[in-house]
């Protein structure tokens, strides 16, 4: 229980997320890293180049600061401390009701990526200058995708996780087989 | 009279019979060519890939440098150096006329000629290229990091730059010969006082080792020979340098024939080292001079022209032991140093074959006081004691030699029209090529240093005729490429070159295209007039010039409507192109502006001068196709009367008021 409470430390190292864009015109694909408490280039000025891309379709400037890198990174030292407390006080049963709250908050957390990522690529600028329709005559949305690859105008779109969440997945599956192994220990005993 | 005549007519018999053998060999060759089925393979660069080599061609009287591919012969770009360059605005631009300022004023114009590549350890490093101006004596640096000219340095009491611009083992000196001697200090003089009057000067530039910045350290005041071509020693010969002369004779009239009567001119071995220590201390002497030294600053993007006072001069005589003189038949041309150093060879131009001295022969004669005389108080060694070897009948013209690093060398023939490869050593001849046509010098990639890398040489003619689709009477020149990997010689490529190539220098892509720079940091920019963001724009007013803090990105100028501009306004546009993207300038022209256009690199300023002529409302827009929206990038500015009371204002994105 005590790795599966330090494992979704990783986090502060390790980014959680990539969203790549590749296109012909660039041969080394724009890219960024989403960490717990930042944006970052995958290489210099990438985001800088992912506005000034997506400014020509009305999207909004990636920003420099979200509430979220405030809430994520006291959500994870808090879940933690917890599962730091529950590994030296608790009984197994414990371990069960925090692999359920790291579900839950993790499943939070993606609805939320969700929500960002659907504003971002739908909530666009009225004076954009470029505007595409879907065959329906809707809007045409620029989301990327929550998970997955997907072709966005001249772009391929990727977005996968990243060691940070590797860590996350790790440290919630510790604490799942924590349990298992603590019922069995108990059952034995 | 009767004798110049007679030599005269003599001489273009001879050359009409060679001109007329070099015509068949011309089409045999051009037929072998064709036949090989797998030469094409050899040249091929599939699409997207990326050639082996980099080829620096000189531009010869372009002014420039261009930048090749080998083997694909593809040219990648052309690097202003000595002239003014209107696709970039160099020497057009504010920040960069200084670049070409000289103690003549600003010249527009050169003649550029041999690159050389910096070393370390006798090897080439791909850090610096360093290439001379014949006309108005001068060096530049470029920085292969930005592909950029960087510095350019004018060389006094010069004349005909031409034995230049060739770099010591570790880029100690980067080296400059005269080639017309001329009086020192330059004065009113009758002309034919030339003999024993004008003098030669050696110039040795030092060459900072972290920075590269250059300095003339001394030079030496020659006899008022002809330098024509040099090379440095290396390896034991390292620590001298190796000059060809002719024009002996003194002449200053008449060259072809009265620079043509001694049976044997010299190459001059100067011991470097020693003045180098003579000279540290305190020997030689300040004398008065006027040169121009430039510096252009990678972060503020803009050249300062410093004017220098005085230069140091040492007298040869002065330091025993720096200069000998070593006879070498009819007027060499082409002085080179074989990767070992040990041979030293003189390419006697009006010859049929090849002197090659020997430099641990010529340490032997100088150790043994066996001297023939001397030149002005230079000693004169004995042609026989420091001659190793002779190329006997290898062809006519001979002009230049370069090396492979397998004990071959490369020599070129003019009026044989052919580059022929011999033996070092046993000096027998191995292969013949023909070229297309009257080859001048050749290169293979790493050729002057110790280690060359083989594998391919081209050389680089003076005369094109019909190696092309014609384009009237003014034609490109041609170079050919070769294979030089087996015992014979293979001719791969041809393909047109720019201005006249003289020399190239050329090396293999890997350490030059690592550290290529992408942009520019715009963090970094310390440009006086620089505006980083769209909110650091605006117009300053001073009396009748007016500066305008402008910056560029996809898609727009800010501002973009400019009011309360007079007549008789002196306009600076100072444009910061904001883009940090690889590839992604912006190009700036206003109608009627005197100037060129002005092309900004990612997070680089430059600035145009405009001195409206017309009132009126005059567009400017982006000249370089940057981005889908590229034609909409515009702006307007507007040009009241002298007397007008038209209030200064500026905006973007709405509209004024």
């Amino acid at each position: 229980m005590l790795i599966a409470a330090i494992l979704p430390l990783g986090l502060f190292l390790f980014p959680l997320w990539k969203i790549t864009l590749e296109a012909p015109q660039y041969p080394t694909s724009l890219g960024m890293y989403i960490h717990i408490n930042d944006f970052v280039d995958a290489n210099p000025h990438d985001i800088k180049n992912i506005n000034l891309m997506n400014h020509y379709v009305g999207m909004q400037y990636i920003p420099d600061a979200i509430p979220e890198f405030k809430i994520f990174p006291a959500g994870i030292l808090i879940t933690s401390l917890l599962g730091l407390l529950i590994a030296w006080k608790g009984n197994y049963k414990w371990f069960l009701g925090w692999f359920i709250l790291m579900l839950v908050l993790s499943a939070a957390g993606m609805y939320d990526f969700y929500l960002w990522e659907h504003d971002y690529g739908h909530n666009l600028d009225p004076k954009a200058i470029m505007k595409f329709t879907n065959p329906d005559g809707t809007q045409m949305g620029f989301q990327p995708p929550l998970f997955g690859t997907k072709d966005i105008l001249n772009f391929k779109a990727h977005s996968y996780p990243q060691l940070g969440a590797l860590f996350l997945g790790l440290g919630i599956a510790a604490g799942f087989l924590a349990y298992f192994i603590g019922r069995k220990n108990k059952s034995t005993a | 009279m009767k004798k110049i005549l007679t030599s005269t007519i003599a001489l273009v018999t001879v050359l009409t019979a060679f001109t007329s053998c070099n015509n068949n060999s011309g089409n045999s060759g051009g037929n072998s060519g064709a036949l090989s089925s797998n030469v094409a393979e050899k040249v091929y660069v599939a699409p997207g890939e990326h050639d082996s080599h980099y080829a620096f061609i000189s531009g010869g009287y372009s002014g420039n440098l261009t930048v090749y591919g080998l083997p694909s012969g593809r040219m990648f770009k052309e690097i202003p150096v000595f002239s003014q360059f209107p696709t970039s605005g160099y020497g057009y631009s504010e920040e960069t006329k200084p670049m070409l300022n000289t103690s003549h004023g600003f010249i527009p114009w050169g003649d550029s000629h041999h690159p050389d590549i910096s070393q370390t350890k006798g090897e080439i490093d791909g850090r610096f290229i360093f290439i001379n101006e014949n006309n108005t004596p001068r060096i530049a640096k470029i920085d292969l990091k930005t592909f950029e000219t960087t510095e350019i340095i004018e060389v006094p009491n010069s004349a005909g730059n031409h034995s230049s611009s060739f770099v010591t083992e570790n880029t100690e000196y980067v080296v400059a010969g005269t080639r017309f001697s001329v009086p020192i200090p330059q004065r009113d003089m009758p002309i034919k006082d030339y003999k024993g009057n004008f003098q030669g000067a050696l110039s040795f530039i030092s060459v900072a080792p972290e920075t590269g910045n250059m300095d003339i350290k001394f030079q030496v005041l020659m006899p008022g020979f002809n330098y024509d071509l040099a090379h440095p020693g290396r390896g034991a010969s390292h620590g001298w340098f190796f000059f060809s002369t002719y024009n002996t004779e003194e002449a200053s009239t008449l060259l072809e024939v009265n620079a043509s009567q001694n049976d044997k001119d010299f190459i001059a071995a100067v011991n470097w080292k020693k003045i180098e220590e003579y000279v540290n201390n305190g020997g030689g002497k300040m004398i008065p001079a006027d040169y121009a030294h430039n510096v252009y600053d990678e972060h503020t993007h803009t050249a300062t022209s410093t004017m220098k006072k005085e230069v140091r001069v040492v007298n040869p005589t002065d330091v025993p032991g720096a200069v000998y003189l070593l006879p070498t038949p009819k007027s060499p041309h082409g002085c080179d140093v074989d990767p070992s150093g040990e041979y030293i060879v003189g390419n006697g131009k009006l010859s049929a074959n090849l002197t090659i001295h020997s430099f641990k022969k010529m340490l032997v004669a100088i150790e043994n006081n066996k001297f023939a005389g001397d030149a002005y108080g230079i000693p004169i060694l004995n042609f026989e004691d420091v001659l190793a070897g002779v190329v006997e009948q290898a062809g006519l013209g001979p002009l230049h030699t370069e090396f492979d690093g397998q004990g071959n060398g490369y020599t070129t023939f003019f009026i044989s029209s052919e580059v022929v490869k011999w033996k070092l050593g046993t000096w027998e001849v191995i292969d013949r090529q023909p070229t297309f046509y009257s080859v001048g010098h050749l290169t293979i990639p790493g050729g002057n240093s110790g280690k060359p890398q083989g594998k391919y040489m081209f050389a680089m003619n003076k005369i094109t005729k019909d190696r092309y689709l014609p384009t009237g009477p003014e034609l490109e020149h041609s170079a050919q490429l070769y294979d030089i990997s087996g015992e014979k010689m293979e001719l791969l490529l041809d393909f047109p070159t720019h201005g006249e190539p003289h020399y190239a220098a050329a090396m293999e892509a890997g350490l030059i295209k690592e550290r290529s720079q992408k942009i520019y940091d715009l963090e970094d920019n310390k440009h006086a007039y620089a505006a980083k963001s769209d909110a650091d724009t605006k117009i300053v007013r001073q009396g009748n010039e007016v500066h305008i803090y402008m910056t560029t990105i996809r898609s727009h100028f800010s501002p973009d409507n400019i009011e309360g501009i007079k007549l008789g306004d002196k306009v600076f546009f100072h444009i910061t192109n904001l883009e940090q993207d690889f590839d992604v300038p912006h190009g700036f022209a206003v109608l009627g502006q005197n100037t060129s256009e002005l092309l900004i690199m990612p997070g680089q300023t430059k600035t145009s001068i405009w001195e409206p002529s017309k009132v009126g409302v005059w567009p400017f827009y982006c000249t370089d196709f940057c981005s889908a929206l590229h034609q909409e990038m515009q702006g307007y500015i507007r040009v009241s009367p002298a007397n007008a009371s038209t209030p200064l204002k500026w905006s973007m994105g709405e509209d004024i008021e």
